[in-house]
């Protein structure tokens, strides 16, 4: 806050979007603002594989926690799941610095919405903002810092959780059940395609989610499974009527710890019933 | 060309000043109480639209009286600034005392051009700490001046009379139920009488220190101010007994409606920004 006049354009009516607002004034803070040289995707460490799934009255999105860059593990405690306000959350996997300020902008973006206008966006609303971020971001994308999001939240008006995946252009597709982004999406979806429910209750639904973690850890390098040594797990993300709340580290460790002792039973995981129950 | 009359500075800005206080006094009075969990704001209000108490941050809220559309862009303006802060560094260097800087400069500067006239505006920015003696509250007037006000203050129209009445009353540390009954009563308090404003016309909100999430402001919902109140609303008997005195026409509102405000008492609430 300066210590003079409060510049005119901060006292003129109009937009009640941040990221607009940050584009006329302050374009220098946006994310991916400065011009970059080609392929810079080498040297920036990667975030990975997160998932989502929804449930009767809620939703649920986990991610594991490690970045890579290259062949190396930049990162292994990292958080790619944050809440963007009380009845949303947005899973990240891409480019790991761009996408964690796409993130706090996007956070600021639904705060400044509600303080402005004294009430908050709707589900399809918040997507749709974000939407806006990630295409704001195609520049940076074309060289080789690409930032894909997967964006959860709580709809009061049906009363059901809803799961929105993107793409790099800023593309917005709603998924029905179940979701994945990041590399190892490819084997947690396959996961999720033979253990998922509609109708899970909110715990069995977190551990499916960590066990479809778990088979993106097993197949794909760059995903972190659950680490016991350094008492590491997946960040879980619930949602429901009464708000968002990340699950506690004991309560996850004891979900993954009970994922492992199957494993040591039946490393694959558990198996999916054929037709005529066998 | 005719010559103008000479002015002198003095006259000048007397009569800026008289202006803006006029202006202001016609509105209903606002006061601000510290308490023991944070800083209780209470207007009377008819309205639950506009608003005259409001979020800026985390730990920081606004309360204004006068023209609405003068202090409703300034309280954008504090949220755009905030925002602006939060996002380029961190949530912790949003500060009150920052955001008084520039509402003093501002006011201050509108005031003593020429080109504009005066803000018809008199605010306050509140901003709670750790612990009661942390917190902060700022009076700021229509010229820039600000003040540091301990424990109470009251703004607008009928405001010494008000002022007054908390100045007999006000303990330190007082739990938030006697915050909004002292400050209710205050509100109601005029020379003459002593009037009992229904819930319905109250606005009310808190920056309160003990809840959980980092966005500490919170409205207080008309349901809960009849519980703290008490004795509901007054009887039919009771308002035909007053007639239609008494001043205070509403608050110039010349604004465009704001959209209705959720009446959940409970604000949205941000997740910290990590």
């Amino acid at each position: 806050m300066s210590e003079s006049r409060i510049p005119a354009a901060y006292m003129t009516p109009g937009t009640s979007s941040f990221a607009d607002f940050l584009t006329a004034q302050s374009p220098e803070l946006l994310p991916g603002h400065h011009p970059v040289p080609a392929n810079l995707g080498d040297i920036a460490p990667h975030g990975t594989t997160i998932v989502a799934a929804t449930f009767p009255g809620g939703v649920i999105i986990a991610g594991d926690r490690r970045a890579t860059q290259g062949n190396l593990i930049a990162e292994r405690d990292m958080r790619k799941v944050f809440p963007s306000d009380e009845y949303s959350a947005v899973g990240i996997a891409g480019s790991a610095g761009l996408a964690v300020e796409l993130v706090k902008l996007f956070q600021t973006e639904l705060e400044h919405y509600e303080k402005i206008e004294g009430t908050t966006l709707s589900i399809e609303g918040k997507a749709s903002r974000l939407s806006a971020l990630v295409r704001g971001n195609l520049p940076m994308a074309m060289q080789g810092l690409v930032v894909v999001p997967l964006f959860v939240g709580f709809d009061p008006d049906s009363g059901t959780g809803k799961i929105y995946g993107y793409d790099p252009t800023g593309g917005r597709y709603e998924q029905t059940g179940y979701s994945g982004v990041g590399s190892g999406s490819l084997f947690a979806k396959g996961a999720l395609k033979k253990l998922y429910r509609p109708d899970l209750d909110e715990a069995t639904l977190v551990a499916v989610l960590v066990q479809a973690l778990y088979d993106a850890a097993d197949d794909d390098s760059a995903t972190g499974g659950p680490d016991l040594t350094r008492k590491l797990f997946p960040l879980v993300h619930v949602i429901t009527a009464d708000g968002g709340r990340t699950l506690p580290d004991a309560e996850v460790a004891a979900v993954a710890e009970a994922v492992i002792t199957g494993r040591l039973q039946r490393p694959d995981g558990p198996i999916a019933e054929l037709e005529g129950g066998r | 060309m005719s010559t103008p009359f000479y002015v002198s500075p003095e006259q000048l800005m007397r009569d800026r000043a008289d202006f803006a206080r006029k202006g202001i006094s016609r509105g209903r009075a606002l006061v601000s109480l510290q308490y023991a969990d944070g800083i209780v704001f209470a207007s009377e209000n008819p309205s639950a639209a506009l608003h005259k108490v409001s979020e800026i941050y985390d730990r920081i809220a606004f309360a204004a009286v006068g023209r609405y559309n003068e202090f409703e862009n300034l309280r954008i303006a504090g949220v755009r600034l905030a925002d602006m802060r939060g996002y380029a560094y961190d949530r912790r260097d949003v500060t009150g005392r920052g955001l008084a800087n520039a509402y003093a400069q501002t006011l201050g500067t509108i005031f003593s051009s020429g080109g504009e006239k005066p803000y018809e505006v008199e605010l306050f920015v509140g901003e709670i700490g750790d612990t009661a003696e942390a917190d902060q509250l700022y009076r700021l007037t229509y010229d820039g001046q600000v003040v540091d006000e301990h424990g109470f203050a009251a703004i607008g129209g009928a405001a010494e009379a008000v002022g007054g009445y908390l100045k007999e009353r006000y303990t330190e540390g007082a739990s938030l139920e006697d915050a909004i009954k002292l400050a209710v009563a205050a509100l109601g308090h005029t020379e003459t009488e002593d009037r009992e404003i229904e819930a319905k016309n109250l606005e009310v909100a808190v920056l309160d220190r003990n809840r959980t999430q980092p966005r500490k402001f919170r409205r207080i919902r008309p349901a809960t101010l009849v519980e703290i109140l008490g004795s509901a609303a007054p009887t039919a008997e009771v308002e035909a007994a007053k007639p239609a005195e008494k001043p205070a026409e509403k608050p110039v509102d010349e604004a465009p409606l704001a959209p209705p405000a959720e009446d959940d008492g409970e604000p949205p609430i941000a997740p910290p920004i990590s």
